[in-house]
């Protein structure tokens, strides 16, 4: 079947079996990897990308299901050089080590704050509770988050390697 | 990189050396910008799937492949058979034992691999898999491991020539029996438990898989693989696959986690390569999650029997009995000459009398593994059973548990100490840490507020543990894996603009490698660490090593990179001393310079030595040019840190969900090279151990089915379940270590569910007089625990 798909405001319009879960569309198509998959049961929020805005599992839905929706992924979260809050927050406050669950965490966190700009720690630790980190004891990513909160418009400080 | 918080030289204001530096490898990872094993996709990739046994012990009458080869998108499906004529059947274990790479007589767990199959991509592989005719002869399964020597338990290795029962290794022995019988015969008060350590699995969010690259024009196998010991697995596929080593390449990306799960060779790595070599293309293989919970390495399994002994209030015996349960195949992961890893050091952090301890291994139709669950080689079941056993020891004698701790601990004056299992611990100040760990906790106000509650009906438990590690391995004259001498390489070279690459062996899965041994270069060199590169992860650009776990990056690795900085300072000692027309030991060195005594005005930058070196001025005598060196350094000891932890649970005395409310971390790893991180260990540490004491745990049925083969049922702590951990420190240097840092990524996993677990038991002894569970602390075995019933099975 044939699907078109905004993918960070690009349309991405391919012939796909029907059961193509969107994680791989995503992964495969355009070739953003930084969207992950880790448990393929819904449990991990390692595959977390924004559907019109709110926060989704891609690994629980078909490709097909996004026909017509608008998907942003981590690879937009910078725009021209410059790191969304929540980046910016993860890297100050180290919240992330390996990396795997990073991405879905800070889609989470952009839907979060997008709905709830001032979240409590409580209503932090809910949102992000459908993901799994098995590396940082959750304990800074709460606190990156509430950074992101506190800085919405970031800081211009660059992170490179 | 964003400099934070970083310690300035007061000599130069240059920001170098330890601290809390931000980490040079977020920039890709909060771009989503990392590598993983599946990110990489490779001209001509096809994809490999495993078919996998339904029964836990069944004898294979036949396997038909046809159906599955007639599929359009198949390109091969690979059986033992198969297998055989490449001498690839089975495959040599970490352990010495020989495992199935696919079953061919029987198939021995739930999940083991029977077929592989090959084909243009993920989906049509997986399709194929259902178009693969087996058929089974099922046999009665052993699961118990407490069953697993009955005369009438059926032999699960048949395969092995003279193995006539489920005996895996033979009993193992450490400390003095007789010794520990007069500690025993003198004893005041003795107690007794039989203790299980579940088994569990580490369960990294990224799961295992490989892509080999067989190139048969050159002979050139490249492999991608995530993998915590590059230089090991290549040594293991040149003696399995009979390649040359100098021939393969192995590149370890990014890792999404490993915490054990990724130290041995699997199966599908071993199909991986011979799908490659057979069919000339790259072959991807990635498992899935069941297929991670159910076949790759599990952790624990030990069921143990423990009796523990005081005199005059202070403890002073122990006695161990464990049957330990290596499911089919022995793959446990430790040095080749302690079978049953460092569990002997039991003795924990006590001056005991005597201790003697016994392990037994046995097969059974389980999974196997083995590894160390972000633990030093079975030191979390050593400690687990030491911790429980205080506790229990504490409460025959009706004292408090931490005052027990602190009249029993090993004083610091009497390290170097040597425990009675044959361990000299380095260094320490035990109840120092205790103490400041009480101080954080407010232990007092502590047990004062559960006095109160319980005069309400409310149930609140403050649980104590105190873990000494062994981290770190280890020196050649004790150690070894398949006979490799557990030892890593540093390779340095500065480079004529001072910009530095440092190469190393240690394999990172999310510790910070790239910035943590920058650190290290720069604390030595006094480069700012932006300017030192760290090489890892791929076997042609570093030198040889064991790779990481066992926390042994920074007791080993670190140590290699402290003296291969300080031959560099050496070499640019004499090079200074050419340039500043003096001798080199004249010279004094602060960070970054070379300067001459009593006239500090009148020095050299590294950076400018490092310019004389490559240019065409005149060097010393006799030396070559450039500015680098290179080492392989060989630990003198073990390093040993050590913590005390205090976990504050509350009970709802109607559903009995067991609430971890506070938990307070005092760790001491000696030397901290960037605190922020070794605080981001902890946290990641505390938060398995919470998971490991409540919910995380791999089950069987009585046929042998896996019962926890997804994270709906392999429970994994949430945000929700861990509290907002407290951490404290202090700082005991390793004496050994050039940096006297002592390893730490373990210790919060090592040290934090006997915390918990006393604490349950704390919340619920005086009330309800339990005094024993096992974990982990699920609201069903606690509440059948509370109301006297005996637990359901784990």
């Amino acid at each position: 079947m044939n699907v078109s798909i905004s993918i960070n405001g690009e349309r991405i319009t391919r012939e796909i079996e029907p059961r193509l879960l969107l994680v791989h569309f995503i992964r495969d198509t355009p070739g953003l990897t930084g969207t992950h998959w880790g448990c393929d049961t819904s449990n991990c929020g390692a595959c977390v990308v924004l559907l019109d805005g709110a926060p989704v599992k891609s690994c629980t839905m078909l490709a097909a299901m996004a026909e017509g929706h608008e998907i942003r992924t981590v690879e937009s979260l910078e725009v021209d050089g410059v790191l969304d809050p929540v980046q910016k927050g993860f890297h100050e406050l180290h919240a992330l080590q390996c990396g795997f669950c990073t991405p879905g965490m800070m889609m989470t966190a952009r839907g979060l704050l997008d709905e709830n700009p001032d979240p409590t720690e409580q209503e932090i630790r809910t949102a992000i509770s459908g993901g799994i980190c098995r590396c940082t004891g959750y304990k800074n990513i709460v606190a990156a988050i509430r950074w992101a909160a506190e800085h919405p418009n970031g800081v211009k400080e660059e992170v490179h390697a | 990189m964003t400099v934070v918080e970083n310690l300035p030289s007061p000599q130069t204001e240059r920001p170098i050396g330890f601290g809390r530096l931000k980490r040079k490898e977020d920039a890709r990872f909060i771009r989503g910008k990392g590598t993983y094993l599946d990110d990489i996709r490779l001209p001509g990739m096809v994809h490999g799937a495993m078919l996998r046994s339904p029964f836990a012990h069944a004898r294979i009458v036949s396997i038909d492949t046809s159906r599955a080869l007639a599929h359009p998108n198949v390109a091969a499906v690979v059986t033992a058979k198969d297998l055989e004529t490449l001498g690839l059947a089975w495959m040599p274990t970490i352990s010495y034992d020989t495992q199935a790479v696919l079953a061919g007589d029987k198939v021995r767990f739930q999940g083991q691999e029977v077929a592989f199959v090959i084909a243009t991509d993920e989906y049509s592989a997986n399709d194929a898999l259902s178009l693969i005719d087996v058929e089974y002869e099922p046999l009665p399964a052993v699961v118990n491991a407490r069953k697993a020597l009955d005369p009438d338990a059926p032999l699960i290795r048949d395969d092995k020539a003279g193995q006539r029962d489920n005996l895996a290794s033979p009993l193992w022995e450490a400390g003095d029996q007789e010794a520990t019988d007069r500690a025993f015969a003198e004893a005041d008060t003795v107690v007794s438990r039989d203790i299980i350590y579940p088994r569990c699995h580490p369960a990294p969010l990224e799961t295992c898989g490989m892509i080999a690259d067989f190139n048969p024009e050159t002979g050139q196998l490249d492999i991608y693989n995530g993998n915590q010991a590059p230089h090991a697995h290549r040594t293991v596929y040149a003696h399995v696959a009979g390649l040359a080593e100098h021939m393969i390449r192995i590149r370890c990306q990014d890792i999404g986690g490993g915490f054990g799960n990724k130290v041995p060779v699997y199966p599908g790595y071993v199909c991986a390569i011979a799908g490659s070599i057979v069919a000339g293309v790259p072959v991807k293989w990635v498992e899935n999650r069941s297929e991670n919970l159910m076949s790759t390495g599990f952790a624990r399994d030990y069921v143990m029997h423990a009796e523990m002994c005081s005199k005059d209030g202070k403890i002073t015996g122990l006695r161990v009995d464990v049957i330990a349960d290596h499911g089919a195949f022995d793959s446990t992961a430790q040095p080749t000459k302690f079978p049953a890893g460092f569990f002997h050091i039991v003795c924990g952090s006590y001056d005991l009398q005597a201790a003697h301890v016994q392990v037994k291994a046995v097969y059974t139709n389980k999974a196997p593994g083995g590894v160390a669950y972000r633990c030093s080689f079975r030191i979390t079941e050593a400690v687990y059973l030491v911790e429980r056993m205080v506790d229990a020891l504490a409460l025959e004698m009706d004292v408090d548990p931490i005052d027990l701790r602190m009249r029993s601990f090993i004083k610091p004056e009497q390290f170097p100490y040597e425990t009675t299992t044959g361990w000299t611990y380095d260094s320490g100040n035990y109840a120092e840490t205790m103490r400041v760990a009480m101080e954080i906790a407010g232990y007092e106000d502590l047990r004062r507020e559960q006095a109160e509650k319980r005069a309400r009906g409310e149930l609140m438990g403050i649980g104590v543990s105190f873990f000494t590690e062994g981290v770190g391995a280890g020196p050649r004259k004790h150690m070894d894996i398949l006979g490799l001498a557990m030892n890593d390489g540093a390779d340095l070279r500065i480079h004529p603009s001072g910009k530095a690459v440092v190469s190393i062996s240690a394999q990172t899965q999310g510790q910070g490698h790239e910035t943590t041994f920058a650190q290290i270069v720069a604390e030595e060199l006094g480069i700012p660490p932006e300017d030192v590169e760290v090489r890892h992860g791929d076997t042609d650009r570093s030198p040889y090593g064991l790779g990481t776990y066992g926390s042994r990056s920074t007791p080993v690795s670190g140590g290699a990179v402290a003296i291969v900085s300080r031959k560099v300072r050496d070499k640019a000692r004499l090079i200074a001393a050419t340039m500043l027309e003096a001798r080199p030991e004249d010279l004094a060195w602060e960070k970054g310079r070379w300067y001459v005594k009593g006239d500090p005005e009148k020095g050299v930058l590294i950076e400018e030595i490092a310019e004389r070196a490559y240019n065409g001025e005149e060097l010393p005598e006799g030396m070559e040019g450039g500015l680098d060196a290179q080492v392989i350094y060989d630990p003198p000891n073990l390093t040993y840190p050590y913590g005390a932890y205090i976990a504050v649970v509350d009970i709802d005395p109607d559903t009995a969900h067991v609430t971890v409310r506070r938990f307070i971390a005092v760790d001491d790893c000696g030397v901290r090279i960037n605190p922020m991180i070794v605080d981001g260990q902890i946290h990641g540490g505390l938060a398995e151990g919470v998971g490991i004491a409540l919910m995380e745990v791999i089950t069987f049925d009585d046929e042998g089915n896996c019962l926890n083969s997804s994270f709906m049922d392999y429970l994994i702590p949430t945000a929700l379940e861990c509290p907002d951990f407290e951490l404290g420190e202090t700082v005991t240097p390793c004496p050994h270590h050039p940096l006297g840092a002592k390893g730490v990524g373990e210790s919060p996993n090592v040290g934090s569910p006997p915390a918990i677990v006393n604490a349950v038991i704390d919340a619920l002894h005086a009330t309800h007089g339990v005094d024993h569970i096992d974990m982990p602390c699920t609201p069903a075995r606690v509440w059948a625990a509370m109301q006297g019933r005996p637990a359901p099975p784990q």
